[in-house]
């Protein structure tokens, strides 16, 4: 099993090869791929509708109760065969719309490794492999529908999609981890078990709310709609297979998947019904105003699948039969369709519906295939979206409210039909025509897929007794906890759901003629998307970069003075609150100890400061470097005093070496001047003062509290005796801790390079620059822009 | 096998050393580097086996007894880095064939890498606080020679923030260590943990806590102390900022969790809180930083900051589970962003600048390397299954289980508008058509086609290692998680210090 997973992957990373060695053949040879692996799928039919469940575990993560589990039952079987049937048509399709492109290869390992993930994504028992999966569709989906990189629109199509579903994914990922910490388990199968416990707790609602975000972000249902009409940027394959067929099926697929873990609650009821009946009401109307063909058949897609999660949201036995018939017959129908917009596309080089006509003649076969799928989409007797119409008026009629989802369901009917004969039958048989060309029927790769996929609604659609038992039976027992029998449905005689799928039928056949008439009427709201969620989502990215700028700006002013102050107010606040918690108490540190201090001390304190207070204030260079030279000496007497003169002798020598060396250097730079203002050396000031408060504070602290003399006694005891050395500083330096040392001294010898280096390559490229670079309060070269 | 510790920090010296000696026969220095990197890398392979093998290895320096010599130690984590840093180190270091100039090699920039590999597993293995200090101090001055020298201007600038900034940090760890050995008359770690786990000494704790967390902070760093990353590491040539990415900023994070875990893990509630809302912080804001930039280097380099963040998130939650995804997210991140930044030599090679906005084209005229970046770019956005999305799997699952919504929020917004990064990144610079090079005098934009191998070829190897780490992650795993083991019972490091006796 994981072989026929992970299969695809391979082949994608081997498919530019394959391209350039088949070169016409391409699509035959890679459309075996998909037609072998629905083989090795449909020889598990048997045990399937016989009841079986397959488990194939492989391990992954263990520890953290990650498997590629991989489970085979209806509902995995029904979207496999799906997946690989409709994968074998956009395999042998592709091969001929994008003959001779030039990055055809590419096309198709991103479409292999596509069909691998949503293999992997219906088929994974483990919630975070199907995660996995979930998040590998919406990258190949981001790879395809940029497919056209060059073209902007593309790109901005594709980075939607990704930032759409990307969010979902987070948000369905987060919805996983809750649902282990719930019940114990990444399993879905050990998770169906401990529904109860899902249930009850008090994350419930919470991963509820999440799973739906996931689901409601990848089958595009309101408000979250908008990136797959965007999406038809893609070439007409892709939109045929991912956006139409499969991917965004994904979402209905885990809201089945999932609903005998979570369904079948009042609140998973009052999400799923409103959330499908918005979105599958917002698809229809948005189909009526569009004229581009595929943009017509997206918004029908966004329909559909509200229709399903609509569905599924109901929760019963028949429903979910509903959805399934449903589901299938739409993925037929609608991959056939799109398939068909891709071959007038390609021949007449428009997809405007009011522009195209009298083709019928010139491509027959790609008129029959958009015949059979306009008819299956309308609901006409005996196909198969006539019986998937039929179950989902039943649904609603004998459900929850059906005053108000009836109506709903079959306005949705109606533009179903009307707008999927706009797209299947109009380019065929309507009088006008305007486009340039000679369009024929293309090449039997493209025009195979449509016809097929017509006749198999029509097989279907006839023996529908078998399908049931084969296909859609065990899939709807997958999605429910207690089946009961699950009747195969039949002909009723004359009841309301008949009748309302007459209406439909009617309503849609006057949509249809009336379509020119009413197009011109419609058209004043094809603008309307521009209050919807998609201005939001544009409205959202500006905000984003707004404020990433203005944020970026401040912190990341490029001035290094700021960059001090917010740094050392952070440390001063930090420490300050660090010293609080510490209970410090501020009367013993000082208060208490001010008796201790003797004059000769307070003198020396004295002129530290001043000589601080001289170096900052100073006008001028030398002032400045005397000052501070004798803040220095200062410090070397108080080492002195406190009775470490080695220290003291090492400072005063720095001392004196520092100072000559600043006045060789600071004489030759010109005389200070004040960039500042007098307010931004206030604020300068303070935030020095509080350091230093913070830092005296720091040390008055530690030279109250009684050291540890364990070191110092083992150096002093020792030194002599093991280490053979008298003066114990060096010996400290050179034995005790002499590691210390040898970095120490690489420290000075990387210095020396530094400089060696820094001043002769410098000189050596002329190329050092003039003036500072890097004055007060210049800003540099790492503002943001 | 106690024995091999110092060969870590002297064979990076003996290579510096000879190195120089050798500065001006460039072939001479390539190969003293390949054969110091794989010694370093073997020994590092040795040290890792060691330690699975034997548990804990240590030796004191000079045999002088431990609290008083000074002691390097290996548990999993040090030696894991150790790993990590040597792998980096080498892939770098042929990267440097190519991409650094005849002038900068001449002047020393192969003694000095290797200088800094010193500082570095000096760093990850050392059980002193001094002596870290030590190490920060070679790596902070190997550091700051190698960005600043070549002397062009915006080198030059960035580098004194760079320095400035920096020494701040230093200041403050030598701050702590003051405070430290006054309070309690001892340098070693495994004695400091052991003496703030007793009962007398609960004073100070939380100033020291914290002038430490400012001082690492700032090297990791941190929000809001990480302004010296973006105003310098988009100056130097690329390798040197791809392996300052890749090591020098998670030494920071690993002085990090060494001192929280061992010294103060006591009842450091109100650190770990602390710590919990900088990662968050670090994660929104360094991220944020990254979408209004242009420049290759920069956006990669406010990722970095972000990804900073994760890493922090679980030394914030502290549970061994947690702990065990910052491993992971470690091992995840040194790679990918050593990657990343190595990309940018690629990209400025190709497109002749680093300006996202003048680049384009490379996915139609370089798929090879299209597919390379992607992978690690998708790894940096958490994509499954690449090594990046575990590491934050991890830490998600954590973070839930402890209840902090809110920082797991953080983390998925961050991870969110990371994937935003990475596929502006994409699609600017491989997707979108190349702009017509107009006049600009700053940026020639005339790309070349001819890529090194020794420059493809460490991308290659990195780009495996995502992969590798992606979809096969229970080793890795398994290591993070004995790593954390470790760090959460630090009785077993203190005892193998200390020997039982204090």
């Amino acid at each position: 099993m994981i072989v026929a997973v992970v299969v695809g992957f391979v082949l994608g990373l081997l498919a530019p090869l394959v391209v350039r060695v088949a070169r016409n053949g391409t699509g035959w040879i890679t459309g075996l791929v998909p037609i072998g692996l629905f083989a090795y799928f449909a020889s598990f039919l048997n045990r399937i509708q016989a009841g079986e469940t397959l488990f194939f575990p492989y391990p992954w993560l263990s520890p953290l109760g990650i498997g590629l589990s991989f489970r085979l039952d209806g509902l995995s079987l029904l979207f496999a065969l799906l997946i690989t049937g409709i994968g074998t048509f956009v395999c042998l399709y592709s091969a001929g719309y994008l003959a001779g492109h030039p990055d055809l290869g590419k096309f198709y390992g991103a479409l292999f490794a596509f069909m691998a993930s949503m293999l992997g994504l219906v088929l994974s028992d483990n919630l975070v492999a199907l995660f996995v999966f979930w998040e590998l569709t919406s990258v190949t989906s981001y790879l395809l529908i940029g497919f056209d990189s060059e073209r902007e629109a593309a790109r901005r199509a594709a980075l939607q999609a990704l930032l759409v579903t990307g969010a979902g994914g987070l948000a369905l990922l987060a919805a996983f981890v809750l649902m282990q910490q719930a019940a114990g388990s990444f399993e879905i199968a050990i998770l169906v078990e401990r529904s109860p416990d899902l249930r009850t707790s008090p994350l419930y609602a919470a991963i509820i709310f999440l799973v739906l975000t996931g689901a409601a972000t990848k089958s595009a249902q309101f408000p979250f709609h908008f990136w797959l009409p965007n999406a038809m940027e893609a070439p007409t394959p892709v939109s045929t297979y991912l956006h139409a067929a499969t991917m965004v099926k994904g979402g209905v697929y885990l809201l089945a998947r999932l609903s005998p873990v979570l369904g079948g609650t009042d609140l998973w009821r009052d999400w799923l019904i409103p959330l499908g009946t918005v979105t599958m009401l917002t698809g229809a109307w948005l189909s009526l105003v569009q004229v581009d063909l595929k943009r017509i058949l997206a918004h029908t897609t966004v329909g559909a699948l509200g229709a399903c999660v609509l569905l599924i949201g109901m929760g019963t036995q028949g429903s979910l039969q509903a959805c399934m018939v449903f589901l299938l017959a739409h993925g037929l129908y609608k991959g056939s369709l799109f398939l068909v917009a891709g071959i007038v596309d390609h021949e007449t080089g428009t997809r405007n519906a009011a522009d195209l006509g009298r083709l019928g003649r010139a491509m027959p076969l790609t008129c029959i295939g958009a015949l059979l799928a306009a008819l299956s989409s309308a609901g006409v007797y005996p196909f198969l979206g006539f019986l998937g119409k039929e179950l989902l008026y039943e649904s609603t009629l004998v459900g929850f409210t059906p005053v108000l989802l009836a109506p709903c369901a079959v306005a949705a009917g109606i533009a179903f039909a009307g707008m999927g004969a706009v797209v299947g039958v109009r380019p065929f048989f309507s009088a006008q025509g305007r486009f340039s060309g000679q369009p024929h029927d293309p090449s039997p790769g493209m025009w195979v897929g449509p016809v097929l996929l017509g006749m198999v609604g029509l097989l279907f659609g006839l023996f529908h007794g078998p399908l049931h038992s084969a296909l859609i039976t065990p899939a709807v027992r997958s999605c429910i906890l207690q089946a009961g029998d699950i009747p195969t449905p039949s002909w009723h005689g004359l009841d309301v759901k008949l009748a309302l799928s007459a209406l439909s039928l009617l309503m849609g056949g006057a949509l249809y003629w009336k379509w020119s008439a009413l197009r011109g009427r419609l058209c004043r709201w094809r603008n309307v998307g521009r209050y919807g969620p998609a201005a939001g989502y544009d409205h959202a990215l500006c905000l984003l970069e707004a404020f990433a700028r203005r944020q970026t700006r401040f912190f990341q002013s490029g001035r290094l003075n700021v960059y001090l102050i917010i740094v050392i107010c952070t440390a001063v606040a930090l420490l300050a609150c660090a010293l609080v918690r510490d209970n410090i108490s501020f009367s013993d540190l000082v208060l208490q100890r001010w008796a201790d201090v003797k004059t000769y001390e307070a003198v020396i304190a004295a002129i530290l400061l001043t000589a601080t207070v001289v170096t900052v204030r100073a006008q001028s260079m030398l002032v400045a470097v005397v000052a501070l030279g004798v803040v220095g000496y200062c410090v070397a007497v108080v080492y002195l005093l406190f009775s470490a003169p080695d220290v003291a002798m090492t400072q005063f020598a720095i001392e004196t070496l520092s100072v000559i060396l600043l006045m060789v250097v600071l004489l030759r730079l010109p005389r200070l001047r004040t960039f500042s203002t007098s307010r931004q050396r206030l604020r300068d000031a303070l935030v020095a003062v509080s350091a230093g408060l913070i830092t005296t504070l720091l040390v008055l602290v530690v030279t109250t509290q009684a050291r540890n003399p364990k070191l110092a006694d083992f150096y002093a005891r020792n030194s002599l005796v093991l280490a053979k050395g008298r003066n114990v500083v060096n010996v400290i330096l050179v034995d005790f801790r002499g590691f210390d040392t040898l970095g120490e001294i690489t420290v000075l010898a990387v210095a020396a390079i530094g400089v060696y280096s820094l001043v002769k390559l410098g000189s050596h490229r002329d190329r050092i620059p003039e003036g500072p670079p890097f004055g007060g309060e210049a800003r540099g070269d790492d503002v943001s822009p | 096998m106690n024995n091999a510790l110092p060969l870590v920090i002297a064979i990076p010296m003996i290579t510096a050393v000879i190195s120089l000696l050798g500065r001006h026969r460039p072939g001479m220095q390539k190969g003293v580097g390949l054969a110091g990197s794989l010694a370093l890398l073997s020994t590092s392979i040795a040290i890792l086996a060691g330690v699975l093998l034997e548990g804990i290895l240590s030796v004191q320096i000079g045999n002088w007894p431990a609290p008083y010599g000074i002691t390097l130690v290996a548990d999993v984590l040090s030696s894991l880095l150790t790993l990590v840093a040597a792998v980096v180190v080498l892939l770098v270091s042929i990267a440097s064939w190519t991409e650094i100039d005849p002038d900068r090699v001449a002047f020393g920039y192969h003694p000095l890498l290797h200088i800094l590999t010193m500082g570095i597993c000096g760093s990850f293995l050392t059980g002193d606080v001094f002596n870290l200090y030590v190490w920060f101090e070679v790596m902070l001055i190997s550091s700051f020679v190698l960005l600043g020298f070549g002397g062009e201007r915006a080198q030059l600038e960035g580098t004194t923030k760079y320095v400035t900034l920096n020494l701040l940090s230093s200041t403050l760890f030598l701050a702590g260590i003051g405070v430290l050995y006054g309070t309690f008359g001892t340098l070693n770690m495994a004695d400091l943990a052991l003496q703030l786990r007793g009962p007398t000494h609960a004073h100070l704790a939380e100033t020291l806590a914290t002038l430490f967390l400012l001082a690492f902070g700032i090297k990791a760093a941190v929000f809001p102390l990480f302004f010296w990353l973006p105003a310098s590491y988009h100056t130097p040539p690329v390798p040197v900022s791809a392996v300052f990415a890749g090591l020098l900023t998670k030494v920071g994070i690993y002085a990090l969790v060494r001192f929280f875990t061992l010294i103060f893990s006591g009842d450091a509630a109100v650190m770990h809180r602390i710590i919990l809302v900088l990662a968050a912080f670090t994660m929104v804001v360094g991220i944020l930083g990254a979408l209004p930039q242009r420049d290759f280097r920069r956006i990669v380099s406010f990722n970095l900051i972000s990804h900073i963040g994760t890493l922090l998130v679980g030394l914030g939650i502290f549970t061994p589970l947690a702990l065990a995804g910052t491993v992971f997210y470690l091992m995840h991140d040194i790679v990918t962003k050593t990657c990343l930044f190595l990309f940018t030599s690629i990209v400025q090679r190709l497109g002749g600048c680093a300006d996202i906005g003048k680049l384009g084209g490379l996915y139609r005229s370089h798929p090879f390397m299209a597919l390379l970046f992607l992978l690690a770019a998708l790894s940096v956005g958490g994509i499954p299954p690449l090594s990046g999305f575990w590491g934050k799997l991890i830490l998600v699952q954590a973070g839930i289980a402890e209840k902090e919504y809110w920082l797991v929020a953080a983390v998925f917004g961050a991870g969110f508008l990371t994937l935003y990064s990475m596929s502006t990144l994409w699609s600017e610079v491989f997707w979108k058509d190349r702009p017509e090079a107009i006049g600009d005098p700053e940026c020639e934009c005339v790309g070349r086609t001819f890529l090194p191998l020794s420059l493809v070829t460490p991308i290659g190897i990195l780009v495996f290692l995502i992969v590798v780490m992606g979809i096969w992650p229970s080793p890795f795993f398994h290591l993070a998680e004995l790593a954390a083991r470790q760090l959460s019972d630090p009785q077993m490091y203190i005892q193998k210090i200390l020997q039982g006796k204090p």
